[in-house]
């Protein structure tokens, strides 16, 4: 899976209310209509900026908080192809890899702003486009790829009925 | 080589010995799903072409975040939940029941030794009694449902040794906060936390949970604490169910240590927009409070609403006050005492049991340029659903008196 967009940058300790405030989530299962309000609370213009296959890229803790799923299904519907992070939060970590949404834990330092990103999943490598350079990305854990790779949690489900990871 | 209290449970429950960082698909004694989750996992559980969940006698589903309905749109998410618990025979807590976290434990559902997973991020309250519980997502706890089961990264453990005992006025939510800001909001990511020492063998189990339940806001994934006679006297009250508590082996490996004396402890007030923002109340006394709120799930058990009643007798608040006792039994049993007389003397607000003032859906949404002084366990920017207020965390106390004087203020003042 070969990833390529600009970059929205945020800081450290992006929490799930930040991402979709309990405001809205309670609210509806369309995520189409919550995805409108993503990042809403720190960038109020934000889902009106973001082009189809642009990443959220922050520093560390990101996704701390609330346990809401709502948070990786609003950034999915809001087109954002991925979120690279300093580290993630565990529950948000977990909740990501179930619905699909991939996350790239690296350094993040060397990323800015409108920064053009390009990620190849499989080798593991992040580029950096708009700087020339190539940043390494911590491999996720086996249990995790074999989900991912069924297409998320429910997949897994539908395929096995059961936990498969033999 | 030694085994630390999430090494033996995850052990137990997955059959297999493991340690840290092992990889393990365990069987759950216990899984709750609430009213902001729950429908996703019903969507999930339904996607995944399960029909029945794996036993209905081991599922809650509880309907605390808005309740009352504040909506049309929850209004209708709730009958889902309602028509799915009634169709699969698990029990159910309507509006007015009370918040999950109170519910599991009150109710008996959870006890020592228990591995139970939740939808929500606080569930790792029960830590406070010897369970191994944890914060899932909607997808994950529709897993549990169908499977009775779930996977886990077996985490490290990070201990925390608390030395001698909280001076008077200063409670476990002081603690909790003070532990946080030292160690941050990322300090024990992926990590269980162990709370021992004599600084908790002091406290009661109600303000024990106040300290596991904020595990999370140090990003650990459970709070646990050994279960002494204490816990084994309030469990034995709760449940009829049989348990094994498990302690830590003398020789368990931790992946950090980190040793307090808690006797010179003053109250604690984490400030806007983080929980590792923390000050002693010295820093932040005086700054002007529009609203105070007493409940939730950190905060509103019945030694919670005693010890505000106990400041807030006989006086009037100056800033608008809300009170949300944390379950119905909680709310009866305050009703018993007078304390909540006592509340609407002092020209209190006193709300449904649940979620709403603290997760921002409802019952007490500040305006435009508030400070807020909550016992809730978040302050994030938004949270009670407006982003120009501003959120200030500290103890039942410290919230009482500071309504009383509409500013923030240390509740040793108050005490006689």
């Amino acid at each position: 899976m070969d990833l390529k967009g600009q970059v929205h940058k945020f800081g450290d300790d992006v929490n799930t209310d930040y991402i979709i405030s309990g405001r809205h989530k309670f609210k509806t299962l369309d995520m189409k209509e919550l995805a409108k309000y993503v990042m809403e609370d720190l960038d109020p213009e934000f889902y009106s900026k973001v082009k189809a296959g642009d990443f959220i890229v922050a520093g560390s803790n990101f996704g701390c908080g609330s346990s809401r799923e709502q948070a990786p299904l609003a950034i999915i519907n809001a087109n954002i192809t991925a979120v690279v992070a300093k580290s993630f939060a565990r529950i948000f970590y977990r909740n990501c890899i179930n619905t699909g949404l991939p996350l790239i834990e690296c350094d993040t330092e060397q990323i800015d702003e409108g920064d053009e990103l390009e990620v190849d999943l499989q080798k593991g490598v992040l580029y950096n486009r708009s700087k020339g350079i190539e940043i390494a990305v911590t491999p996720l854990p086996d249990v995790m790829l074999k989900i991912l790779s069924d297409g998320g949690l429910v997949e897994h489900f539908k395929k096995y009925g059961t936990f498969n990871f033999d | 080589m030694g085994k630390t209290i999430a090494e033996k449970i995850l052990s137990t429950r997955s059959g297999r010995d493991v340690k840290a960082n092992d990889i393990v698909v365990a069987e759950l004694d216990f899984i709750m799903g609430q009213d902001g989750t729950s429908p996703l996992a019903i969507q999930a559980f339904q996607e995944m072409q399960a029909r029945r969940v794996f036993d209905p006698a081991r599922i809650a589903m509880v309907i605390d975040h808005s309740a009352p309905s504040p909506l049309e749109g929850v209004s209708e998410l709730h009958q889902q939940m309602r028509s799915f618990a009634g169709e699969q025979g698990i029990c159910f807590y309507d509006i007015g029941d009370g918040v999950c976290h109170q519910l599991l434990p009150e109710q008996g559902h959870v006890v020592p030794g228990d591995l139970v997973i939740g939808a929500d991020s606080h569930t790792c309250t029960y830590g406070a009694i010897n369970v191994f519980s944890t914060g899932v997502g909607s997808t994950d706890l529709a897993a549990g449902l169908i499977s009775g089961k779930l996977w886990f990264k077996v985490p490290e453990t990070f201990k925390f040794v608390l030395n001698g005992q909280l001076p008077a006025g200063v409670y476990s939510k002081d603690l909790i906060l003070h532990l946080i800001g030292d160690v941050t909001a990322d300090g024990a990511t992926y990590m269980a936390a162990e709370y021992v020492g004599e600084a908790i063998a002091g406290l009661s189990v109600e303000a024990r949970f106040t300290i596991s339940n904020m595990a999370i806001e140090m990003g650990a994934k459970a709070g646990l604490m050994e279960a002494d006679q204490k816990t084994l006297d309030w469990v034995k009250q709760h449940s009829t169910k049989s348990f094994t508590p498990v302690k830590a082996d003398a020789d368990a490996v931790y992946a950090r240590i980190k040793e307090y004396d808690v006797s010179w402890l003053e109250p604690q007030v984490a400030r806007p927009h983080t929980v590792d923002n923390v000050a002693p109340i010295g820093e932040v006394a005086g700054t002007p409070i529009q609203q105070g709120v007493i409940g939730t799930c950190t905060n509103g058990r019945i030694e919670d609403l005693r010890i505000a009643a106990s400041i807030l007798k006989g006086r009037k608040v100056k800033s608008r006050l809300i009170v949300a006792p944390s379950s119905r039994q909680v709310m009866l049993q305050a009703i018993r005492e007078g304390l909540i007389e006592i509340f609407l003397e002092s020209g209190a607000a006193v709300v449904t049991p649940g979620c709403g003032p603290c997760v921002g859906t409802h019952n007490g949404v500040p305006s435009d340029g508030e400070n807020v002084i909550s016992t809730a366990n978040r302050n994030f920017k938004g949270r009670m659903g407006n982003n120009r207020a501003f959120i200030y965390l500290g103890s039942p106390a410290t919230v009482a008196a500071s309504v009383i004087k509409g500013e923030i203020s240390d509740p040793r003042e108050f005490l006689r």
